[in-house]
């Protein structure tokens, strides 16, 4: 029987961002610019727990995802955006739409990058080793002049609105509940619970465990398009392991495995973060303090089933 | 395994929580500025990190200024209220606080930063929503071509790496090496600039190696440098790393005179560098031994007021405030666009670090001095005339 | 082929290897008797560094007369016994409750540790790099292909030398040693055999710890600035270190941190000449990495090891 409900919840979050555009004139720019951040995150976390949650693989790199479609999609509007600026908004806004999803497929190519050759690891090694691919990422945009270099790429044209963010988190929301309730997520789950016994069962481990980084590093890249022309300013330096920590800590806080989870933890820990924003020397304390209490506590989260990897998997 | 229950109540739960989110939306616009008897100013820069010693020496000079005027009742009859925010050394951070402060206080004018690459950061954003922007330090070209509404009150890159190769050349080191900073467009730009003058004018560069601010280890690129035997090493960079840069040098037995630019300005240099800083050159803005006036009169002022000794940033900072409170008056009004060409006409300002006109291209044209490190104080050699 | 600056580069990659060959004994050492890695391991290297500038600052009126190398001896062996201290505590709090739980978690939870440690030192010291006294007077030698070595580089590799010839004769001849390679083997069987898990576990902490705490004075001393987060990348470096000499094996460890310093120092010397610009050093570890992982996973010294299903 065909479940209707994610796709008319798909509707119904798209109209909800049009409305929310239509009175942003209305909102105060602070409110407005902590409103995207949320969707920002929320793709982020969503995508993480993905690769994370869903699948089981631990991955510490999300920031190189999210690097690599923000640097494609600010050089793309760079380039193109003089060019297309006086056919209008909507030509622009086409322009901007355009960036993203070749920022996501770039993503989406270093994902594939990053998950072939981690396909043989497990569980520490494989954490270690997407952390050295992120910050690998990171150092090649750094020694990258054409890039902006160390140094930063600056001017890049503020095109994120609340209807684009929304709309990509809404879509994004989408996509994974769909991916999880067909029979990827079958595979998805089977890997994360047991690798050798779906090995043995006949699952491709190799195929479900691709996807779901290319589908993982896609959203993240389209997360970073948005970052990218929201802050206008990006540097090598935001999008460090600290970065990918950030997402982390929201997965786990929300529950691996569970979108919803996860969507409440970005939530919280984007007004938490903006809350504490003038008690900055403490933000990452309390951030790592609450790490280490779930994980001791409460390691399914706020809303996850998932009661942590069995013992004696993950890792040689 | 998803049953269609639980994802029922996932997706509820969803909207649940944007439902959540709408409170925070419903904060409507709040009314523009402050109250209608004070007048706002915006400044950002690094007060905490790997260059603390800018932001908080800039900021010190920026407050006395503020403290002063207010004293003396104000400006166009209006207290003068002072938003500070930190950009904490971090890339990235100067755009976000700008974002911030402008959104939540609305100031009329901001004063910031010292460092190029983070001014370049913030001035989009500034011109963007139509508040001018002094810069009391950068000295990156770039960051006035930005726009219209983006000055300076020190003098640019150009000049300053012409001063430093002039003066390689005037002492006979004609084979210098380099050591870059390539995280800062400080140092690139002062680079560029430095052998754009030294290579016309009878230098070689033996050497060209480079490293990233936060790094603490440079032994590679020295030793590298060492096997091309130069006389004199340009290190354009900023404290921390110059002071380490000297003192590895020196442990590798590489004893020629170090040369840098003004982002070698702070205390730090010598707390960090010790003994090996000794003997080596810098640019700077303005020296403490300076017997002008003007000069000694500020330094009487700020050692009364915070018992230190103010370096190149805070007089700068002082002077950037300064020229703001000139142009308010010089305008009678704080509009945006009055205040603008107020500021641009700025003509022979009594600058603590020297008279200051702003040029067509909104930068100040002044001389530099060169400072050298001896018994862990910068002493005064010479100035260079534009 | 300048075999002087070939040699000094040299010089320099095995000084910076000894302080990564430091650090990597503690992360193999945990490893190997607990199968997780510490994450926050690099940040007990800071805090040794901070504990020496402060123990220097608080008992320098107390050493004066005395010769230098006595007080620097003083100074890092009180370093070194905080940062065992710490580790303990550390092992106990946050490790403990989840011994039975996976390795995954565990290193999450170690993640944390790592912030907590970097932004409470922080928020305590302020971000600003600090300078590092000078413990001992530094002369600089000159060595045969006009290479040159300080005092200070002489001294580390003695040290850590020492250590390490220290470490394998208490991993092999002691009954702590012995206690420690049962429970790596097999923690329920040597449970069994009357070996006291807690304790051991407890002492394999306060060891690693202990040698990432002179790690951390050697490379203040070094380099001469320390901060809050020095700890970061040399603690993952270092980790790349441990598996490629082999995670597990302590010779390993040493000879996978010493060829790490020197391949970064080479890369950064030698950087025009190959193409790859000097920025690209922090790369090379994980190149290194993930070359060790896909290729020989058990890295140099590694014994193979069977999953079991």
């Amino acid at each position: 029987m065909k479940n209707h409900i994610p796709h008319l919840a798909l509707f119904a979050a798209l109209a909800g961002a049009a409305v929310l555009q239509m009175f942003s004139p209305q909102l105060d720019d602070y409110a407005a610019s902590i409103l995207v951040l949320i969707g920002i995150n929320i793709v982020l976390a969503v995508s993480l727990n993905l690769v994370n949650g869903h699948t089981g693989q631990f991955s510490l790199g999300h920031a190189g995802f999210m690097a690599a479609g923000a640097y494609a999609s600010a050089m793309v509007t760079l380039s193109f955006a003089p060019v297309v600026a006086p056919a209008g908004p909507w030509a622009e806004g086409a322009l901007f739409a355009g960036s993203l999803l070749l920022g996501g497929a770039v993503a989406a190519l270093c994902g594939l990058l990053v998950g072939l050759p981690s396909l043989r690891l497990r569980g520490d090694y494989l954490a270690i080793v997407t952390l050295g691919f992120g910050e690998i990422i990171r150092v090649v945009i750094q020694n990258t002049e054409s890039l902006g270099g160390a140094r930063g790429l600056e001017g890049i044209r503020p095109y994120t609105n609340l209807f684009g963010t929304f709309a990509v988190a809404a879509l994004t929301i989408y996509v994974v509940a769909c991916l999880v309730n067909s029979t990827y997520g079958r595979g998805f789950i089977a890997v994360r619970d047991d690798e050798i016994a779906a090995e043995a069962m006949g699952i491709h481990t190799v195929k479900y465990k691709v996807v779901a980084f290319v589908v993982g590093a896609f959203f993240a890249g389209l997360a970073g398009g948005l970052y990218a022309h929201f802050i206008t300013f990006i540097a090598p330096e935001g999008f460090n392991f600290l970065k990918s920590v950030d997402v982390v800590v929201m997965v786990i806080l929300g529950g691996m495995g569970s979108t919803p989870g996860v969507v409440a933890a970005a939530i919280l820990l984007t007004l938490l973060n903006e809350g504490l924003r003038d008690f900055e020397q403490y933000r990452m304390i309390v951030f790592a303090l609450l790490l280490i209490v779930i994980m001791i506590v409460r390691p399914q989260g706020l809303l996850g089933n998932f009661r942590g990897w069995p013992k004696g998997k993950a890792g040689a | 395994m998803q049953t269609r229950a639980a994802l029922l109540t996932g997706h509820a739960w969803c909207v649940l929580l944007s439902i959540l989110i709408l409170p925070v939306a419903g904060c409507k616009k709040a009314p523009t500025a402050g109250q209608a008897d004070e007048i706002v100013v915006g400044e950002f820069g690094s007060l905490t990190g790997n260059t603390a010693s800018f932001g908080q020496s800039s900021h010190k000079g920026v407050q006395m200024a503020f403290d002063e005027q207010n004293a003396a009742g104000g400006v166009l009859g209006k207290k003068l209220r002072l938003v500070v925010e930190d950009d904490q050394s971090k890339a990235g951070e100067a755009a976000t606080v700008v974002r911030r402060m402008i959104s939540r206080e609305n100031p009329v004018a901001i004063l910031g930063e010292v460092a190029s690459s983070r001014s370049l950061e913030a001035a989009p954003i500034a011109q963007q929503n139509k508040i001018p922007m002094i810069t009391p330090s950068s000295t990156n070209p770039k960051v006035t071509e930005v726009g219209d509404r983006i000055f300076r009150v020190c003098f640019i890159d150009p000049f300053q790496g012409a001063v430093l190769a002039k003066f390689m050349l005037a002492r006979g080191w004609k084979k210098a090496a380099i050591l870059m900073d390539v995280k800062q467009d400080y140092a690139v730009g002062l680079n560029e600039f430095f052998k754009d003058y030294y290579l016309k004018n009878g230098g070689t560069v033996v050497s060209e190696q480079s490293y990233s601010s936060g790094d603490k280890d440079f032994k590679a690129q020295l030793t590298s440098i060492r096997a091309t035997q130069p006389e004199a090493i340009l290190v354009a960079g900023y404290y921390n790393e110059a002071g380490l840069i000297a003192s590895q040098a020196r442990q590798l037995g590489l004893n020629v005179p170090l040369l840098g630019g003004d982002g070698w300005d702070s205390p730090s240099l010598v707390e960090v560098g010790g003994e090996a800083m000794e003997g080596n050159f810098f640019s700077n803005h303005f020296s403490a031994e300076d017997k002008s006036p003007a000069v000694q009169n500020f330094l009487a002022r700020f050692r009364e007021k915070y018992n230190e000794e103010p370096d190149a940033m805070a007089a700068l900072g002082y002077d950037a405030a300064m020229i703001l409170f000139d142009a308010m008056k010089r305008a009678g009004t704080t509009e945006e666009g009055a205040l603008c060409r107020a500021i641009a006409s700025t003509k022979d300002f009594p600058g603590v670090t020297g008279s200051i006109t702003l040029d067509d291209k909104r930068n100040a044209e002044k001389p530099a001095v060169i400072l050298q490190v001896e018994g862990g104080k910068f002493r005064y050699v010479e100035t260079v005339m534009p | 082929m300048d075999w002087g600056n070939f040699a000094q580069q040299t010089v320099n990659g095995v000084s910076l290897g000894a302080i990564y060959a430091l650090i990597a004994l503690g992360y193999t050492m945990v490893y190997g008797v607990l199968r997780f890695i510490n994450f926050a391991h690099g940040d007990v290297f800071m805090v040794g560094a901070f504990a020496g500038l402060y123990f220097h600052r608080w008992l320098k009126p107390l050493f004066t007369g005395w010769p230098a190398a006595a007080s620097a001896i003083v100074i890092l062996l009180l370093s070194m016994a905080f940062c065992a201290l710490l580790g303990i505590v550390i092992e106990k709090v946050a490790y403990k409750p989840l011994r039975q739980r996976s390795r995954l978690t565990v290193l999450i939870t170690s993640i944390g540790v790592s912030l907590l440690l970097s932004y409470g030192a922080q928020l305590i010291f302020g971000a600003a790099p600090k300078g590092f006294p000078q413990l001992v007077a530094n002369h600089t030698i000159s060595l045969p292909l006009g290479a040159s070595v300080t005092v200070e580089q002489i001294t580390v590799l003695l040290v850590t030398l020492l250590l390490l010839i220290a470490l394998t004769f208490a991993v092999m001849r002691t009954r702590m040693g012995l206690a420690m390679r049962a429970l790596s083997n097999n923690p329920t069987a040597a449970a069994l055999m009357g070996v006291n898990n807690d304790a051991v576990i407890s002492f394999t902490f306060g060891l690693g710890s202990a040698l990432a705490g002179a790690a951390g004075i050697f490379f203040a001393m070094l380099y001469q600035a320390i901060d809050p987060f020095m700890g970061i990348l040399p603690g993952i470096k270092a980790f790349v270190a441990a598996v490629l000499g082999g995670i597990g094996s302590i010779p390993g460890a040493a000879l996978g941190g010493v060829l790490l310093g020197v391949l970064e120092t080479l890369v950064v010397g030698y950087s025009q000449n190959i193409g790859i610009p000097s920025g690209y050093r922090d790369a090379v570890a994980f190149v290194i990495l993930i070359l060790t992982l896909m290729f020989k996973p058990t890295g140099l010294l590694g014994k193979s090891e069977r999953e079991k299903v």
